[in-house]
This record gives structure tokens, C-alpha cells and sequence, in this order.
């Protein structure tokens, strides 16, 4: 191929093929591994009617090719329940599982009182050891419930099991059953071993499923507010739901729950009474959102508040739901209001971004929605991809009714729901949604991320090493996001890499406040010279010469 | 030392057949330890007389790290030394793992040691090779050579042949050899004929036709064995018989299992058509 070598000039003087970069990704790999990341190597483009190409998503990762992907206790434990302060999560397994999923996601959270319950910045785990796996770990599972109990009378304690604990059996749900009788208070367990399913997305499925099932509509108080909505799908990374919450309760809008950044147990019990279920990352909770409708009435709608235009035009999109007017010149209000500060700097930091190119290969929203922040300063995004999202995160919900069930699907319980008969409540009638539709007003929807990128980008699911290496040779990125296994590889070629999970050391970046702090972080790390004066020995010195001692 | 491992279908009387024969070597006065590698821990009941043993996992439980080769051996029967792994109640836990741990322990506390002197180590395991736990025994540096207990019953002779198959493939990687087949005779027609004709495609060869006699069951209820209970019956010579060839056994094979339906046309020949 013509430009692959590590001296090409910039891509703004020559720009590059993606086709031949593609085959440049896949010219290393075995004839059948090729094949099968052909699929998950997609060249954008977009058709006259929208449409995008098809891309290989959701399928099991290639052994040995170092992927970014995590296990679904981690996306169960991790992710999900990970946020929740006043549940006391118990890992059921080895000290490590525990260990290692300890709070590294920068979860923020804020007890309502200063008395209030966190036990986000404990770690539970019932530390098996060869004796449990041999006998059984349920008795000492069901000791680490009283103990937990006995020391901090929680209002609930959930139980994750580990790989261990799904090959040896423990019947972990019988368990917490028990306890949960004995007790008098909401215990319940999730089967989320790491091995099942392909990705920690299975991990999500199971996460959010328990929490429909075993907390959602336990308690009926309906809230004071006018306009109360549910936020599905925001884990409160370095203070994002801080600067949501800010910007709702300035608009007058009551967030009833949170799933689950900045969340409380009374919250997702009391979320049945929200009027609009809210979705950022589609990827984690669509079908939570998709159930609450089936079983309480509740409209959902994607949203995004990561990017200023996006998160004034999420509030917009709130405002028009409830078709009051006086909401929708709140909204405004609010809108005007924050976004003169965000323009100045927006616009002082696009001078010195416009034009150079970044990297996103993160989540199963992520990578989508900062590009809105990117686009903001001017620069743009060559090429982009999910750890662990399915073809409707890519290619919009429209390809759902064509995906493919596989085995490892089949393998994650899909709840049956049936409407509530006391507490289902249309919030909007047939003839109203339909009106709305009519008008222009998208319920339950997503377009994808390819939609929003441009022809001739590179769109790749399930990125290995050797293709982010190739990667940052070819295109030489001004910054490359992903997450913590990435980081210092990727820094390693002298390229700014950014975190895209738990935003190193910053943050917030969603709302008007998040999107000047992304831009000033983007700008110091893109603009900076540091990695100039950096050399390797190698580069300063020329190599040693040196002949062999004897034959 | 000689390490053997006795494998063979469920309730085919493994762990009779051990015991009688553990028995008949300690009369020719060999040293012999007895390892039980079943949950169940009746694996030495015969030979001590009783189910007194304290488990080597039980042991471990109690005493954590502090565990003393003499809390988890007993003598039983002229000298036996018999040590029972134990493991987890029916439906819990992972008795496999329980296997791995009880025999890596007593590797560490020197049970198998050049001054234990013996000349024996023999090794029960349940039923079938149900998981890797149950193929410690004879993964590499533990058996080396393997008897399988048979009888003219089809299913006896399939689980004989799926456990061939597990012995191929560690064959392979440690070293195990089948020495043959005990065929712990049910009164099937044509038991012995077809045993020999089955031992003889599997590559390998009947080493003892044990018939079956009440002796057998009178002495266990008795918790003894045969030999014990009443040495001047003919079935304790059919087991002195047995440990004597057992002794003698130059023949260890990497066994040659057989398709299923080869082995169906084989019942067929042989039994059910006869």
C-alpha cells in the first residue's frame, strides 16, 4: 500500500485509503481470523436512504488477538450495580473478582444526607478459598449476608457470582431467597459468571433484568415535580449526573432515578413513576427502558448529553415531549443562558484543534457520543468503534428485527413482561403518540453511530492490539480514547491517549460545564509539546554495533 | 514403587476388588497404601474395618495448613496404609477439585517418599472420569498403570471403553499404561469369552476372571475382606490368584478404544445373539 510507512506525511497533504489500510490490518492475521474481522473492519459510507454498511458485532472474540473486551461479572458488578451507593454488593468468589472491580470506574456518588449510606468505597467479597470450591461456598455466602447485615443494616445486599461459583453450582438465588425472608430486607443475586456471553454486555443484560425484577415498582410514592423522568443508562463518570442533575433541576425537570450513576436503592423502586424514561447508552439498558414501557406505560426516547449542542438539544427534545410551553421556554432559558460561556471557549479552543484527528474505541455508547465533543472543536473522528456493543449501536434499531439470535444470546435470560394490572398508565394516549410522531417527534429510537460518521471512516468493532498499533502508525491520531489496558500502549508510540471509561483523573465532560472541561483537556493534550522533547535512547544515540565473541 | 489407579463403571465393585486384592499382596508381604478417590470415602472400610477414617479433606478443613501425614493414615489389614480423600456431600462444591487438593497434599507431606518404603500405592476412583479431577490419578507422575474393573454387562463394557479413551489421551502426555482388564464376573453368558475378545480389541488382555460368589458379600457385611474373613474359601485364592498376576504384569499398553458400534457388534457376537 502506498502510505504505511512510519514517515508518511500528514494525512491532510495525502490523504489516505481506508481500503488499503484495511488490508494493511488484516494482511498479518490467518486466512480464517481475516475473514472474520473483515466483518468488524467497516469502511463508512452512507447510502442515498441512509443506510450504512453492515457490520460483525456481538460475536466471540478471537482468541490471542488481545482484545479490550471485560467479562460479564465486570459489566454486572462493575458497571451497573457498581454506582449504587446504599446496596451493599457482595462479591461471591475469590478475593481477586472483588479485588479488582473495587471502585475503578470513578463512580461518583452523593449520600442525600450526611448520615446517609455509601458503601461505594467498601469492597464485599466472600474470599472463597479451595475448601469452598471443594464443599460448596453457599454456608459461608450465607455468613457474609448476616455479617454485612450485622454491620450496616442495609436496605438491600446483592450477591454477584464469579466463574468459580457457576462451575461448582451454588445455588446462589436459593441463598439469598433465604436470607432475604430471614432478614426482612430486599436480598437478591445475580448469575453474571465472567465466561457467559461474549462480552461484559451480557453482564449489563443480567445486571439491569435483576434490577427490573427485584427492586423496579416496590414503591409507589409518586414525587412533587411536573416534569419527572427517569435517566437510563449514565453512570456518573468523574461528576457527569452532577452536571445533568444541575442542568435538569434549572430547567424545573424532576430526575426521579438515575440507572445508575449517583443512584439510590429508593430510586429505581419508586422509577415506575416517572413520565419519559430517558436512554444515553442504548447499548446497557434499551430493553430496561423497552420493559418499563410493556409493563408501566412509560415512553422512552434516546438522548445524549455528552457535547453542548447535544445536551441543549436533549433538553429540547425533553421539553417537546411534555408539550408544555412554558417548559419549553425554560429549557430555552437555560439554554441561552449556558451557552455563551461555552461558545468563548469552544470557539478559542476550535482555533488551535480544527482539523486534527482523533481516535474512539471505547464502550457501547461512548465512542459514538464524544464525537459530538470532538466535532465541537473542529476535530475529527477517522475512525471509531464499541468494546462490546451489537449491530443496532453501529447501524441503528432498524436492523433489529435482522439480528441474528446466536447461542451466546440465547444464554442471557430474556424477562417475559406483561402490562402492570394496578400500575400500568399509558403517559401518552395512541392518538397523542401518534400525533407527536407524525410531527417529526422520534420515540424509541437510534440511529446508530455510523450514521454520524463520515464517509470513509473506519469503523471497527472489537479492536485488537495489532490493529491499534497499525492504527496510530497509519493515521498518527492527535489523541487516541479508550481505557486503562489501552493507555499505555498507546502512549507508548507518543500518542495523547485519553480515557474514555473513567476519565483518568477528570471530569465531569456531559452538559455545558463537562463540555468546557473536554475541550480544555482535549486542547492541553492535543496541544501540548511534551512528547516532542521526549526521545527514546535509540533516537538519540545511533544503535551499538557489536560482533559475536566466537563462531 | 508401582503406582496403579483401579477405574470401571459405577457399582462394578472397584473398591471390593481393591481391597480384596490390596489384600492379597500385604499376605505376600508387600507394602501397600490404599488412596480412595471417592467422596464417598468407603474406599478402606474392608481393610480398616470400619468407615473410621477422618478424611484428608475433612482434615484439612479442621486443622488448616497444619496437617500431619499420621492425622490422615490408618493401618488397616496386615500393614495397610489406607487414606481416604473425601470430598464434598452429593450436589455441592467440585469433588474433582477435592481430588486434586487431597492428592497434591499428600504428595507434599512425602506420602509417596522412598522412606515409606513402599512397594505399592493404588489408587480408587469413582465411577466414570467424569472431569479433570477424577483424571488425577493417572495425570503424569501419579499411576503409571491402570486396571479397569469389567463385567459382561453392556454398560460396564462402554464406560470400560470411555475410560480407554481418557487414557489415551494422558497416555499421551504422562505416560500411563493400561496393564488389562479385571472382569468381576455378574454371570452374563458368555462373560469370559467376551471379556477376553473385548480386552483383546481394546490391545490390551484379561488379566483375571473374579466369578461371582456370597463369600464376597457375607465378608462385607462382616467389614472384612474375603481374605480376612474366611482365608481357606476358594474366592479368597481367586483374589490371591489376582495379586499374584497383578505382581507379575508385564504388559502395559496405550489401549486402542473402539467405536461404538464395533463394540455393539461385539456384544452382539458374542452375547446377546449367543
Amino acid at each position: 500500500m502506498k502510505v504505511v510507512s512510519k514517515e508518511t506525511i500528514s494525512p491532510e497533504v495525502e490523504p489516505i485509503d481506508p481500503a488499503a489500510v484495511k488490508q494493511e490490518l488484516l494482511r498479518k492475521v490467518p486466512t480464517k481470523v481475516a475473514r472474520k474481522r473483515a466483518k468488524q473492519i467497516v469502511i463508512n459510507s452512507l447510502a442515498e436512504n441512509q443506510d450504512v454498511p453492515e457490520i460483525g458485532a456481538n460475536t466471540r472474540t478471537i482468541p490471542g488477538i488481545i482484545t479490550q473486551r471485560g467479562c460479564t461479572y465486570a459489566g454486572c458488578k462493575g458497571v451497573v450495580l457498581g454506582p449504587t451507593r446504599d446496596i451493599v454488593n457482595i462479591t461471591h468468589g475469590p478475593i481477586g473478582c472483588g479485588f479488582y472491580s473495587w471502585l475503578t470506574r470513578r463512580n461518583q456518588t452523593r449520600a442525600q444526607e450526611p448520615a446517609g449510606e455509601n458503601f461505594m468505597t467498601y469492597c464485599f467479597s466472600t474470599d472463597m478459598q479451595e475448601e469452598d470450591i471443594v464443599f460448596g461456598g453457599e454456608k459461608k455466602l450465607r455468613a457474609a449476608i448476616q455479617e454485612a447485615y450485622d454491620l450496616f443494616k442495609p436496605k438491600a445486599i446483592s450477591v454477584f457470582s464469579t466463574c468459580p461459583v457457576g462451575l461448582i453450582g451454588d445455588d446462589v438465588h436459593s441463598v439469598t431467597r433465604e436470607m432475604k425472608e430471614q432478614l426482612g430486607i430486599n436480598v437478591f443475586a445475580f448469575s453474571c459468571e465472567g465466561y457467559k456471553g461474549v462480552s461484559q454486555s451480557a453482564g449489563h443484560h443480567i445486571a439491569n433484568n435483576g434490577l427490573f425484577t427485584h427492586i423496579v415498582g416496590l414503591d409507589d410514592t409518586v414525587q412533587e415535580g411536573k416534569y419527572k423522568i427517569n435517566l437510563l443508562g449514565e453512570y456518573n463518570i468523574g461528576g457527569d449526573a452532577f452536571e445533568i442533575d444541575r442542568i435538569l433541576k434549572d430547567c424545573g425537570i424532576t430526575l426521579v432515578a438515575t440507572f445508575s450513576g449517583n443512584s439510590s436503592y429508593d430510586q429505581f423502586a419508586n422509577s415506575h413513576t416517572a413520565d419519559l424514561n430517558t436512554i444515553m447508552c442504548h447499548r446497557s439498558i434499551n430493553y430496561v427502558a423497552e420493559m418499563m414501557e410493556t409493563k408501566f406505560g412509560i415512553p422512552w426516547i434516546k438522548i445524549n448529553f455528552i457535547g453542548a449542542e447535544a445536551s441543549a438539544k436533549t433538553l429540547r427534545k425533553i421539553a417537546n415531549y411534555f408539550e408544555d410551553p412554558e417548559l419549553i421556554e425554560r429549557v430555552e432559558e437555560v439554554i441561552a443562558r449556558e451557552m455563551p460561556e461555552v461558545i468563548k471557549v469552544r470557539d478559542e479552543i476550535r482555533a488551535r484543534c480544527q482539523g486534527k484527528l482523533a481516535m474512539l474505541f471505547v464502550g457501547g455508547s461512548r465512542a459514538h457520543h464524544y464525537q459530538e465533543l470532538f466535532a465541537e472543536i473542529g476535530m475529527k473522528t477517522i475512525s471509531a468503534g464499541y468494546e462490546f456493543a451489537h449491530r443496532d449501536d453501529y447501524e441503528g434499531r432498524h436492523v433489529l428485527p435482522n439480528l441474528k439470535v446466536d447461542a451466546d444470546s440465547r444464554n442471557i435470560e430474556e424477562l417475559e413482561v406483561h402490562p402492570d394490572p394496578e400500575r400500568y398508565r399509558p403517559r401518552k394516549s395512541a392518538e397523542d403518540l401518534a400525533r407527536m410522531q407524525e410531527n417529526g417527534f422520534r420515540f424509541k429510537d437510534y440511529d446508530g453511530m455510523m450514521r454520524e460518521m463520515a464517509a470513509g471512516t473506519l469503523v471497527i468493532d472489537d479492536i485488537s492490539q495489532y490493529e491499534t498499533e497499525r492504527l496510530l502508525e497509519i493515521y498518527k491520531p492527535a489523541i487516541f480514547c479508550a481505557g486503562i489496558k489501552e493507555k499505555f500502549a498507546v502512549q507508548k508510540s507518543g500518542i495523547p491517549m485519553k480515557q474514555l471509561h473513567s476519565y483518568d483523573s477528570g471530569g465531569p465532560y456531559a452538559g455545558f460545564k463537562g463540555a468546557i472541561n473536554f475541550y480544555r483537556e482535549i486542547d492541553r493534550m492535543v496541544n501540548s509539546q511534551i512528547w516532542t522533547y521526549l526521545k527514546a535512547p535509540w533516537q538519540e544515540n545511533p544503535e551499538l554495533a557489536a560482533k559475536y565473541a566466537c563462531d | 514403587m508401582r503406582k496403579i489407579a483401579i477405574y470401571g463403571k459405577g457399582g462394578i465393585g472397584k473398591s471390593t476388588t481393591t481391597q480384596n486384592t490390596v489384600a492379597g499382596l500385604a499376605e505376600m508381604g508387600r507394602k501397600v497404601m490404599v488412596v480412595g478417590c471417592d467422596p464417598k470415602a468407603d474406599s478402606t472400610r474392608l481393610l480398616l474395618g470400619g468407615l473410621s477414617q477422618k478424611t484428608v479433606l475433612d482434615t484439612l478443613r479442621s486443622e488448616g495448613e497444619d496437617v500431619e501425614l499420621e492425622d490422615i493414615r490408618k493401618t488397616g489389614f496386615n500393614g495397610t496404609i489406607c487414606v481416604e480423600s473425601g470430598g464434598p456431600e452429593p450436589g455441592v462444591g467440585c469433588a474433582g477439585r477435592g481430588i486434586i487438593t487431597s492428592i497434591n497434599l499428600l504428595e507434599q507431606l512425602g506420602a509417596y517418599a522412598e522412606s515409606e518404603k513402599l512397594d505399592y500405592a493404588f489408587y480408587d476412583v469413582l465411577g466414570d472420569v467424569v472431569c479433570g479431577g477424577f483424571a488425577m490419578p493417572i495425570r503424569e507422575g501419579k499411576a503409571q498403570e491402570i486396571y479397569i474393573v469389567v463385567s459382561g454387562e453392556m454398560m460396564a463394557m462402554y464406560a470400560a471403553n470411555n475410560i480407554c479413551k481418557g487414557i489415551v489421551k494422558f497416555a499421551e502426555a504422562g505416560g500411563v499404561r493400561l496393564g488389562g482388564l479385571i472382569c468381576n464376573s455378574r454371570k452374563v453368558d458368555n462373560e469370559q469369552e467376551m471379556i477376553e475378545a473385548f480386552a483383546e480389541q481394546l490391545g490390551t488382555y484379561m488379566i483375571h476372571f473374579v466369578p461371582r460368589d456370597n463369600m464376597v458379600q457375607k465378608a462385607e457385611i462382616n467389614r472384612k475382606t474375603v481374605i480376612e474373613f474366611d482365608p481357606g474359601h476358594s474366592q479368597a485364592g481367586e483374589y490371591r490368584t489376582l495379586a499374584k498376576k497383578i505382581e507379575e504384569n508385564q504388559t502395559h499398553v496405550v489401549p486402542k478404544p473402539m467405536h461404538t458400534d464395533e463394540l455393539e457388534k461385539l456384544l452382539i457376537k458374542h452375547g446377546l445373539a449367543g
